[in-house]
C-alpha cells in the first residue's frame, strides 16, 4: 500500500456539496499536481463531517487542521503554505468563538469534543466509496465474527445485552425484534425470511440516515448480513426515499463492490452462508416510514398502513417473517458484535444505552450533525455543542421528533435526553431531528405547519387521520388568520384525544403531539391570537398591524404613494396614518420608510 | 394511441416505447416491480402519461386502476407533464422557521405561477418538497439536481435567470 505524508480531507456531505465543495476539490487536484504533491498527499472526499454550516470544510491530516469555508481561491495558499512549507494558514481555521484564537485540531473544537461517536464513526474520515478504507477502519471484520464462531442465537443475545434500541423513534428493544423473526414460524429453511433496512427518513429536519448511507454505506451492509445470519435471512431490502439520490448511488456502488469482494452473495467467507441486497427507492410518501406502510411500498402497493398485529416479524414482506431496522440501528451493530455489549451498555443511561445521532437546525450558530451519549441533557447539545442561539436571541423552544414529536422549553433543558425522560417531557426521542427555535418563532404557527405536513401526507386509509386532522388543520389556519373562536382550545384538545387515540398507525396516532405540547406549553400565545388578536412574535401575516410612529415620521409621504392599496394618507410634513381597515399587510411602506418610522405590532 | 403522449416531443416516441419494454422485459415477474418500473419510465418520457400506464398494466399483468392508484398516491410521480427544470421549495421545519414560505412567494411572483403549476414556456415547475436534509444551509431550494442554501428572497431572482440562458 501506498504511504503519504499527508491527507486533504474534503467533505463530501449534502451541506458541503451545496456549499461548493466540488470546485474546491477539483482546485485541490490542480494545485497539488501544479506542486508535484499528488504523490506525496492524498485527497480524498468523505462523508458528512457533520459542522454544516462552516462548509466547505476541509481537514489536513495527520495534525487534524480545520479549515472553515473554503473557496477554490484560497486552495493555492493551503497547498503552498501548508502542504509545502508547514505553515498553517490561520485566516482559514477555525476559531475558538470566545477566545478568538485558531484552534489547531479538529478534536478540540467544542462541537465534536463533546461527542462520542459510534454509528457516525467512519463519517468525515474515510472515502465512503473505497471498501478499503472500510476494511481498514475493521470493516466487514463484525461479520467475519459472526459467521466463524457464533451462532445466531449467540449473535441475538449480544444485541439483547447491549441493550441496543431502535434509533427510528419507538425505541423497541432490537435484540428481541431479532429474536421475534428469528423464532416466527418456526425453523424455516434461509430465503424465506427477509431484513429490511428503513431508510425513510421523512421526519423534516432529520438527516442522520441520509448522512450515514452517503457516508459510510458499507457499515449498514454489513449489519444487514449479520441480522440476516441471526434471524435466517437470505435477502434484504433497503428502502431509501427519492430525495436522496446520492445516497441511493452510494449504496448501489457499495454493494456492487461487496459483492465482488464476496461479502454479499452466495457462500459468503466461504461460510455457506449466502445473502443479497437489493434497494428500493420510495417516491415521496411519508406514511412509507411506517414499516407496514414500507411494506406495501416494497411489494409495488400503494404504501397504506395496515392493523398490527400481526407485527412485521411474524407475517411482514410477502406474507413472510420480516425484521425492519433504522439506518442508524444498523450502523451500531458491527461495533457492538467487535467491541461487546459490555462495553456498548456502559454508555448512556439505565434504560437507554449507547449513544444517539440528531440534526441540529433552526436557530442555533452550530447546524449539523452530532453523536452523543444517551443522557446528555438538552442544554449541553443546544449550547455546548450547539454553539447557542444567534444574533443574541432567546431560546425558546426545541423541536424533537418531528410531526410526531413535541416541543421542550427552558423547563426542559435539563433533561437529560433518552427514551423516557422526553416522553415524559411531553415529547419524544424520534429519529433525531432538533429544531431549535428562537423568540421570533410563532409556536401556533408552528402547530399548524406541522398538522399541515401529517394532514398532506395522510394517506385517507382511515378515517380519524383524514378527517380528524383536516378539522384541526382548519381550526388551527383560521386561529392564525386571527379568525380564533372561543371554544377552539378545548375543540383541538378533544379533536386530538380522539385521533391519537383510533386513528390505524404512527403516522394518525402521533399527528395531534405538536398541537398538544404547544398547547401545554404556550397556551397564552394561542390564547392571545384567539382574544386579542394578537400574534406575540409577530409571525402571522393576518395579524400584524403596521403602524407610523409619529415622533419618527417626516411626513414625506413616500409610504401613502407606495402603498398598493391607498391605507396611507396624512399632510406633507405631518406625520401619516394607516388605516388598519384598508391595510393589506404588505409591509411595502415598512421597507421603503427612509426613517425608519413604520414599525409592526 | 400510443403515439398521443409523446405527439409535442419531436420523434424519438417509438424508441422511448421501445427502450420501455426493454425495461418491462427485465421486471417481468419480479415481485414489487410497479414502483420501479413506474420510476424508470418517469425518468422516461418525463412524466406518467395514460398510454404509459396502460402499457406497463399490459406488460406487468396488473389491473389499470392498480397502476393509477399506485401513480397517483406517491406525489413523487406525476401524472401531467412538467418543465424542463423542478423548482423545489424545501417545507422541512428548519427551512420553515428560517424563512421558507417568503422564498416560495418571491418564486410564485418570479415565474407568475402557483404551487404545482408549470410555466407557460415549459422551463419550470414549481413544487414545495418534504426536507432534503440539507437542514444546516436553511432555507434550500433544489432546481433539477443542484441545490442552493442560505437564501434570501432577494437572491431568487438571479438563480432563476441562469437556467433561462
Amino acid at each position: 500500500m501506498k504511504l503519504f505524508r499527508a491527507h486533504v480531507l474534503i467533505c463530501g456531505g449534502a451541506g458541503c456539496i451545496s456549499s461548493g465543495c466540488h470546485a474546491v476539490k477539483e482546485e485541490f487536484i490542480r494545485e497539488l499536481q501544479a506542486h508535484g504533491l499528488d504523490d506525496e498527499i492524498q485527497l480524498i472526499e468523505t462523508g458528512c463531517v457533520g459542522s454544516c454550516d462552516l462548509g466547505p470544510i476541509v481537514i489536513v491530516y495527520p495534525e487534524g487542521v480545520f479549515y472553515q469555508h473554503v473557496t477554490p481561491g484560497d486552495v493555492q495558499e493551503i497547498v503552498s503554505e501548508h502542504l509545502l512549507k508547514g505553515r498553517y494558514v490561520k485566516k482559514k481555521m477555525y476559531r475558538h468563538p470566545s477566545s478568538g484564537e485558531p484552534v489547531v485540531s479538529s478534536r478540540e473544537m467544542d462541537f465534536f469534543r463533546h461527542q462520542t461517536r459510534i454509528a457516525l464513526r467512519n463519517l468525515g474520515l474515510i472515502d465512503p466509496e473505497s471498501i478499503e478504507e472500510y476494511i481498514a477502519r475493521d470493516g466487514y471484520f463484525a461479520l467475519g465474527k459472526v459467521l466463524n464462531g457464533m451462532t445466531p442465537e449467540e449473535v441475538i443475545q449480544e444485541i439483547k445485552d447491549s441493550g441496543l434500541r431502535g434509533r427510528g423513534g419507538a425505541g423497541f428493544p432490537t435484540g428481541l425484534k431479532w429474536e421475534f423473526t428469528r423464532k416466527a414460524g418456526g425453523a424455516r429453511a434461509c430465503g424465506e425470511k427477509y431484513v429490511v433496512c428503513n431508510a425513510d427518513e421523512g421526519d423534516p429536519g432529520a438527516f442522520m440516515d441520509r448522512s450515514i448511507l452517503e457516508g459510510d454505506p458499507h457499515s449498514i451492509i454489513e449489519a444487514m448480513a449479520i441480522a440476516a445470519y441471526a434471524i435466517g435471512a437470505g435477502q434484504g431490502y433497503i428502502y431509501v426515499r427519492a430525495e436522496y439520490p446520492l445516497a441511493v448511488a452510494r449504496m448501489k456502488q457499495a454493494i456492487t463492490k461487496a459483492r465482488e469482494y464476496g461479502l454479499l452473495g452466495k457462500n459468503i467467507m466461504g461460510t455457506g452462508f449466502s445473502f443479497d441486497l437489493e434497494i428500493r427507492v420510495g417516491a415521496g410518501a411519508f406514511v412509507c416510514g411506517e414499516e407496514t406502510a414500507l411494506i406495501a411500498s416494497i411489494e409495488g402497493k400503494r404504501g397504506e398502513p395496515r392493523m398490527k398485529p400481526p407485527f412485521p416479524a411474524t407475517a411482514g414482506l410477502w406474507g413472510k417473517p420480516t425484521l425492519i431496522n433504522n439506518v442508524e440501528t444498523f450502523a451500531n451493530i458491527p461495533v457492538i458484535i467487535l467491541k461487546g455489549a459490555r462495553w456498548f451498555s456502559r454508555i448512556g443511561t439505565e434504560k437507554s444505552k449507547g449513544t444517539k445521532g440528531f440534526a441540529i437546525a433552526g436557530n442555533i450558530n452550530n447546524t449539523g450533525l452530532v453523536e452523543v451519549p444517551m443522557g446528555t441533557t438538552l442544554r449541553k447539545i443546544i449550547f455546548d455543542l450547539g454553539g447557542g442561539i444567534p444574533n443574541g436571541k432567546r431560546f425558546k423552544a426545541a423541536q424533537t421528533g418531528g410531526p410526531s414529536g413535541g416541543c421542550l422549553t427552558e423547563k426542559d433543558l435539563d433533561t437529560p435526553v433518552d427514551y423516557e425522560s422526553l416522553q415524559a417531557a411531553g415529547s419524544m426521542m424520534g429519529s433525531g431531528g432538533l429544531i431549535v427555535m428562537d423568540e421570533d418563532t410563532c409556536m401556533v404557527d408552528v402547530a399548524r405547519f406541522f398538522l399541515e405536513f401529517t394532514q398532506d401526507e395522510s394517506c385517507g386509509k382511515c378515517v380519524p387521520c383524514r378527517i380528524g386532522t383536516k378539522h384541526m388543520l382548519e381550526i388551527l389556519t383560521r386561529i392564525t388568520e386571527g379568525k380564533g373562536q372561543e371554544g377552539d382550545l378545548e375543540t383541538l384538545e378533544e379533536l386530538a384525544e380522539v385521533i391519537a387515540s383510533s386513528s390505524l398507525c404512527g403516522l394518525g396516532q402521533t399527528a395531534p403531539n405538536p398541537v398538544l405540547s404547544t398547547l401545554r406549553n404556550f397556551r397564552d400565545e394561542y390564547e392571545a391570537h384567539i382574544k386579542e388578536k394578537k400574534c406575540p412574535a409577530g409571525v402571522c401575516t393576518a395579524l400584524k398591524r403596521y403602524e407610523i410612529i409619529p415622533d419618527l415620521c417626516k411626513g414625506c409621504g413616500l409610504c401613502a404613494r407606495v402603498c398598493p392599496v391607498q391605507a396611507i394618507d396624512g399632510v406633507p410634513r405631518e406625520p401619516y396614518r394607516i388605516d388598519q381597515e384598508i391595510c393589506s399587510k404588505c409591509g411595502l411602506c415598512l421597507s421603503k420608510c427612509p426613517f425608519k418610522a413604520i414599525v409592526t405590532k | 394511441m400510443a403515439a398521443s403522449s409523446c405527439r409535442a416531443a419531436s420523434g424519438g416516441c417509438a424508441g422511448k416505447y421501445r427502450k420501455l419494454d426493454e425495461i418491462l422485459q427485465k421486471y417481468k415477474g419480479v415481485p414489487g416491480a410497479l414502483i420501479p418500473v413506474l420510476h424508470q419510465a418517469q425518468l422516461l418520457f418525463g412524466y406518467l402519461p395514460h398510454d404509459v400506464q396502460v402499457r406497463i398494466a399490459e406488460e406487468l399483468d396488473l389491473p389499470l386502476s392498480e397502476v393509477y392508484g399506485v401513480s397517483s398516491f406517491y406525489s413523487f410521480f406525476s401524472l401531467k407533464p412538467r418543465g424542463k427544470y423542478t423548482v423545489s421549495v424545501c417545507m422541512g421545519t428548519a427551512c420553515y422557521v428560517k424563512g421558507a414560505p417568503a422564498l416560495l412567494e418571491k418564486i410564485k411572483e418570479t415565474l407568475r405561477i402557483e404551487d404545482g403549476e408549470t410555466t407557460e414556456d415549459g422551463l419550470f415547475t414549481l413544487d414545495t418538497t418534504r426536507c432534503v436534509g440539507a437542514c444546516g444551509l436553511a432555507p434550500v431550494l433544489t432546481i433539477g439536481d443542484d441545490v442552493y442554501g442560505r437564501l434570501t428572497p432577494e437572491k431568487v431572482p438571479e438563480i432563476l435567470e441562469r437556467y433561462r440562458r
